[in-house]
């Protein structure tokens, strides 16, 4: 067999596989992201600390109220978007008029704010949460040991991205939505009830993160700080990405999970910063981003 | 676009017209601040006061930036952190007098700024906070991956405080003071002299209406890449003087929660104020400081004045005033 | 200078001291240490219940010395960890400080007690810096240190048979002086290690490591993290069938904590070194089924048990000494034998390392748990000479 760089094609496509597993995650947390500043033009510092929430509530759901796994999929999303909604009804609306920057700020509290409550009532080591029954196990695929429940986690990401896609792109709502991007005033105008739209559209976004929250919590630690580190990365691959479309944020989370991924491979020690020289490199020759059109 | 600073303080506008009132005023507010400095150590806590000062002078930093070059940094904590790194390893290891070790350390963090907000400053707005905060992260990673130079997550203990020029000895805390706050002094009478200087009043005018400054003839991103630089360096400044009031450099001030703070600062004394930031360190240090008992509710705390700011008062604390005496501060 | 601030503290101390002549002695400790960040629950509010239950079963106040706690957070930054020692020595009177975790803190922290001529006795920090070419004459090192842990791990593990290691290791200063630790005694013992990654810290997927650590066919995946990490890399390989694959896990610097919130199913089969584990005897139990009631239901981790340990010694040499001086408490505490229910029957050498057994545990199956908290089995015991480093060895100033 032939090696590449030294390292087997064996371990070579493990990682490939596993470098597309956390794609998933870099993808429904940046789609989230670009949903939410294409309506609201906020970047929403909270997303990590909803990403967060979304654990937590699937852990709660279990413990308190014996909803299990998949329930929890659909329930955690719809509750902490609830929050979300409450959120931009009574403080990101009060700021809409104002420099948006100020949405960058007051996200920014309220993620301190969630994850310092959630610190005080579940400590800050975490909570256990267990894979689904249906989804242990794994798959020998000659070349490794593929965790279904990795499995399930790409294709339910990739499932949840293109939906939302076609939802914003192929839908009667999502023409409203693209409108309403392009230009508020005239949306309303036609009868269209654009704050709502604004809301629901967080509201969705919020979600999103939740979701991915949801699916983190078997495989990744739940504890408060768990989505504080990772909105950093995020926020690099929507630099990279540039935002300007949704097919731009998927896409761009999922290969720069795939490089990160191969990072790892070949030079581990990197593959923390890897994502962020990407940016830099992008920055210098396309500094609206891959997908993102000029300021 | 980035009308936060001026949105924040209708008076910003007016600094322009430098009246003679609003001069007087600032002088006395000077004399006023040179009085408070000399009489602190013999009130308070030296440490605790020269704490604060670092602070103010890395918030004044950080708002020369974002109230006259317009543009909102969420990665300060780099030049901060990166310089008081330099500082205390050269202090330490070099055996270099603390003035020169703090030096030093600035000089790194303008280079730094410089490599930094040449990248930067290509993009605007919510961009280039995510940029800036995804390059100190980089600056935070390496930081932690470099033990050999940063000591790792023990960061550079022992510093020693060492003697000024060699040699008045800065071991007493009392005689430690003098130096920071005559650094503090230095470094707003320095800031305060760029933001009234021609190149301040450009730089106004960028952040007011890049176009208009563009077709005017000024090459609006040197002019932005040079209060880049000036803010990173100052930034250092603080972070460098810290390193050797605390006799440590730690991963704590290249972490991105540190450039938070600063912005928490700075919003709650008053964004695009000359004095805001020092209100607004005093506070937030004073209140890390009195507050630390309750713990994880200190985080919580700090969320809902973010929060509680944004929403109600946008001014802050020193904007507030400003607007009331109708005076720019 | 310092003089001038030692004579001021001094003066303070006597001011506060005098209207209580009568042969009293009044004695602030500080409990310093990490209460909302990732050693919260091993730490935390735990610690002063601990330092509380101290003071309690001392019976101080029938013993004439008043004893004040006090408590605040240093956020695991080392900033404000050592301005609120500075504050609490200059201002506040505190005498000693206790717990600490957080090895950076603690370095700082350890320093300024020094200058300032008070006594720190840590608990919750893991660098054996402290005791080693960091030693001071006012600190004692009291729970556990690196060294120790990988004694115990490491050592005790080759001997069960575990004689092939592969690292995880979290690319920073305190995962490489584990890794570095650890494979040297694994190496000593007639082990081998076959590979190390390093992995980006803070990290938080682990999978692609733990692949590369089970191409290694080694019997024994060492996990040189801590806290998320480390919560992380069990969760996973318990995942990718890694445990179940005949591989052992062994966490380099994990607590009772950590078991707590990853659950028995993921973390069955961990190996690991504590000095002490709640369910360990009649006299662990009674003490920690009293601290439960007082801290939600949480058993008590080797931290707290050490904070509680090291005051009661120190109230102890307090009442011997007749006196709170510093240089004179410090000599009592190393003179006389450490005893208590916890840790058992104990000495401080010179260099400030507390000496006691130390324990290898395997982390239980959720079948054999017979309830909350019934996590360990032990495996074997280490002596405090077989655990902590030879006082030849230290590099400590302090040790001729």
């Amino acid at each position: 067999m032939f090696e590449l760089l030294g390292v087997p094609p064996q371990a070579l496509f493990g990682q490939v596989l596993l470098g597309l597993i956390n794609g998933s995650f870099y993808a429904i947390l940046s789609l989230g992201l670009a949903v939410i500043f294409g309506l609201l033009n906020i970047i929403n510092f909270a997303h990590g600390a909803q990403y967060m929430m979304g654990a937590f509530v699937a852990w709660m759901c279990l413990n308190y109220l014996g909803i299990n796994y998949w329930a929890a999929l659909v329930v955690a999303p719809i509750l902490v978007g609830a929050t979300g909604i409450v959120i931009e009804r009574l403080l990101l609306a009060r700021i809409a008029k104002y420099d948006h920057l100020y949405g960058l700020l007051l996200t920014f509290g309220l993620a301190l704010i969630i994850q310092g409550l959630f610190r005080n009532y579940y400590g800050s080591s975490g909570l256990p949460y267990g894979i689904p029954p249906q989804l242990t196990g794994g798959q020998n695929l000659g070349f490794m040991f593929l965790p279904t429940y990795r499995g399930w986690v790409v294709v339910a990401s990739l499932i949840v991205c293109l939906a939302t896609w076609f939802m914003i792109e192929k839908t009667k709502l999502g023409s409203y939505l693209r409108a309403a991007t392009e230009n508020p005033t005239l949306t309303q105008a036609f009868g269209i009830n654009v704050p709502l739209l604004v809301t629901l559209t967080y509201g969705f976004g919020v979600a999103l993160a939740a979701f991915a929250g949801v699916l983190a919590a078997p495989i990744y630690a739940v504890n408060p700080n768990m989505g504080a580190d990772l909105i950093i990365v995020v926020f690099a691959v929507v630099v990279i990405g540039g935002m300007g479309s949704i097919m731009g944020a998927i896409v761009t989370g999922f290969s720069l999970g795939l490089i990160e991924g191969l990072t790892k491979v070949f030079y581990p020690e990197a593959s923390s910063t890897v994502i962020f020289i990407i940016m830099v490199l992008v920055l210098l020759v396309k500094p609206a981003g891959l997908f993102g059109r000029a300021a | 676009m980035t009308d936060l600073a001026s949105s924040a303080t209708p008076s910003a506008a007016v600094v322009a017209e430098t009246d003679d009132s609003a001069a007087r005023l600032h002088r006395n507010l000077f004399i006023a601040i040179a009085v408070l400095l000399a009489i602190a150590p013999f009130v308070a806590y030296p440490v605790f006061v020269m704490k604060v000062l670092c602070f103010a002078l890395f918030a004044l930093a950080f708002n020369l930036l974002l109230g006259y070059g317009g543009l909102l940094s969420f990665g300060h904590a780099a030049y901060f952190g990166m310089a008081s790194y330099v500082s205390a390893y050269t202090a330490k290891n070099w055996g270099l007098t603390p003035e020169l070790a703090i030096l030093l350390g600035t000089a790194v963090a303008a280079a730094l700024g410089l490599v930094f907000g040449a990248l930067a400053i290509r993009r605007q707005g919510i961009y280039f906070a995510m940029i800036t905060l995804a390059l100190a992260q980089m600056a935070f990673f390496f930081s932690l991956q470099t033990p050999r130079f940063t000591g790792g997550e023990d960061g550079i203990q022992a510093v020693p405080r060492g003697k000024l020029f060699g040699l008045i000895s800065l071991a007493d805390d009392r005689a430690l003071y003098w130096l920071v706050a005559a650094i503090f002094m230095g470094g707003l009478l320095l800031i305060y002299r760029i933001i009234h200087s021609p190149f301040g009043q450009v730089c106004k005018a960028i952040r007011d209406n890049e176009p208009r400054a563009i077709s005017l003839g000024y090459r609006a991103s040197q002019y932005k890449l040079a209060v880049f630089v000036l803010s990173a360096g100052l930034a250092g400044l603080a972070g460098a003087t810290k390193a050797i009031v605390f006799q440590l450099a730690s991963l704590t001030d290249v972490y991105w929660t540190m450039s938070g703070e600063v912005v928490l600062m700075t919003l709650v004394g008053g964004l695009g104020t000359v004095f805001g930031p020092i209100v607004g360190a005093a506070v937030i240090v004073a209140m890390q400081n009195y507050l630390a008992g309750l713990g994880s509710w200190v985080l919580v705390v700090q969320g809902v004045i973010f929060v509680a700011c944004v929403l109600l008062f946008r001014e802050g604390i020193v904007g507030v005033i400003s607007k009331w005496i109708k005076k720019p501060l | 200078m310092k003089l001038k601030t030692l004579l001021a503290a001094t003066a303070l101390g006597a001011l506060m001291a005098a209207p209580a002549l009568a042969q009293q002695i009044s004695v602030k400790a500080g409990v310093l240490n990490d209460r909302s960040g990732i050693y919260a629950d091993l730490s935390g509010e735990g610690s002063v219940i601990a330092a509380r239950l101290a003071v309690e079963d001392f019976k101080a106040a029938e013993k004439g010395i008043k004893v004040e706690i006090v408590s605040a957070d240093h956020q695991n930054k080392p900033d404000v960890g050592s301005t609120i020692t500075r504050q609490w020595y200059d201002q506040d009177g505190v005498d000693l400080i206790l717990d600490v975790p957080t090895s950076s803190v603690a370095l700082a922290v350890s320093q300024i007690t020094k200058d300032k001529n008070k006594i720190l006795i840590n608990s919750g920090a893991g660098t054996s810096d402290l005791t080693g070419k960091a030693c001071s004459p006012n600190t004692i090192h009291w729970t556990y240190d690196t060294y120790a842990l990988a004694q115990g791990t490491g050592g005790a593990m080759v001997k069960a048979g575990g004689d092939s290691w592969f690292f995880l290791t979290a690319d920073y200063a305190f995962g490489h002086a584990l890794e570095r630790d650890t494979s040297a005694v694994v190496t000593k013992a007639g082990g081998k290690v076959l590979g190390a990654v390093r992995t980006p810290f803070p990290g938080t997927d682990f999978s692609s490591f733990l692949l590369q650590a089970q191409a290694s066919k080694a019997k024994v995946i060492g996990l040189a993290n801590a806290g998320g990490d480390l919560t992380n890399s069990v969760k996973q390989a318990s995942e990718f069938g890694i445990t179940q694959g005949g591989q052992k896990l062994a966490g380099l610097l994990t607590f009772a904590s950590d078991v707590h919130a990853l659950g028995l199913q993921a973390a069955q089969g961990l190996v690991l070194t504590e000095s002490f584990y709640w369910d360990r005897d009649d006299g662990t139990r009674a003490w920690s089924e009293r601290f439960a009631k007082l801290n939600g239901g949480k058993k008590p981790t080797m931290v707290q048990a050490g904070v509680y340990s090291g005051l009661l010694h120190y109230l102890k040499a307090v009442e011997a000494a007749k006196s709170k001086d510093s240089a004179v408490v410090m000599a009592k505490m190393k003179e006389m034998p450490t005893d208590d229910p916890l840790f058992g029957k104990g000495t401080i050498r010179v260099n400030g390392r507390k000496m006691h057994s130390m324990y290898l545990y395997e982390v239980k199956k959720p079948s054999e748990s017979k309830g909350p908290w019934d996590y360990y089995k032990q495996l074997a015991v280490l002596s405090g000479e077989e655990a902590f480093q030879p006082l030849a060895e230290t590099g400590c100033s302090l040790v001729k």
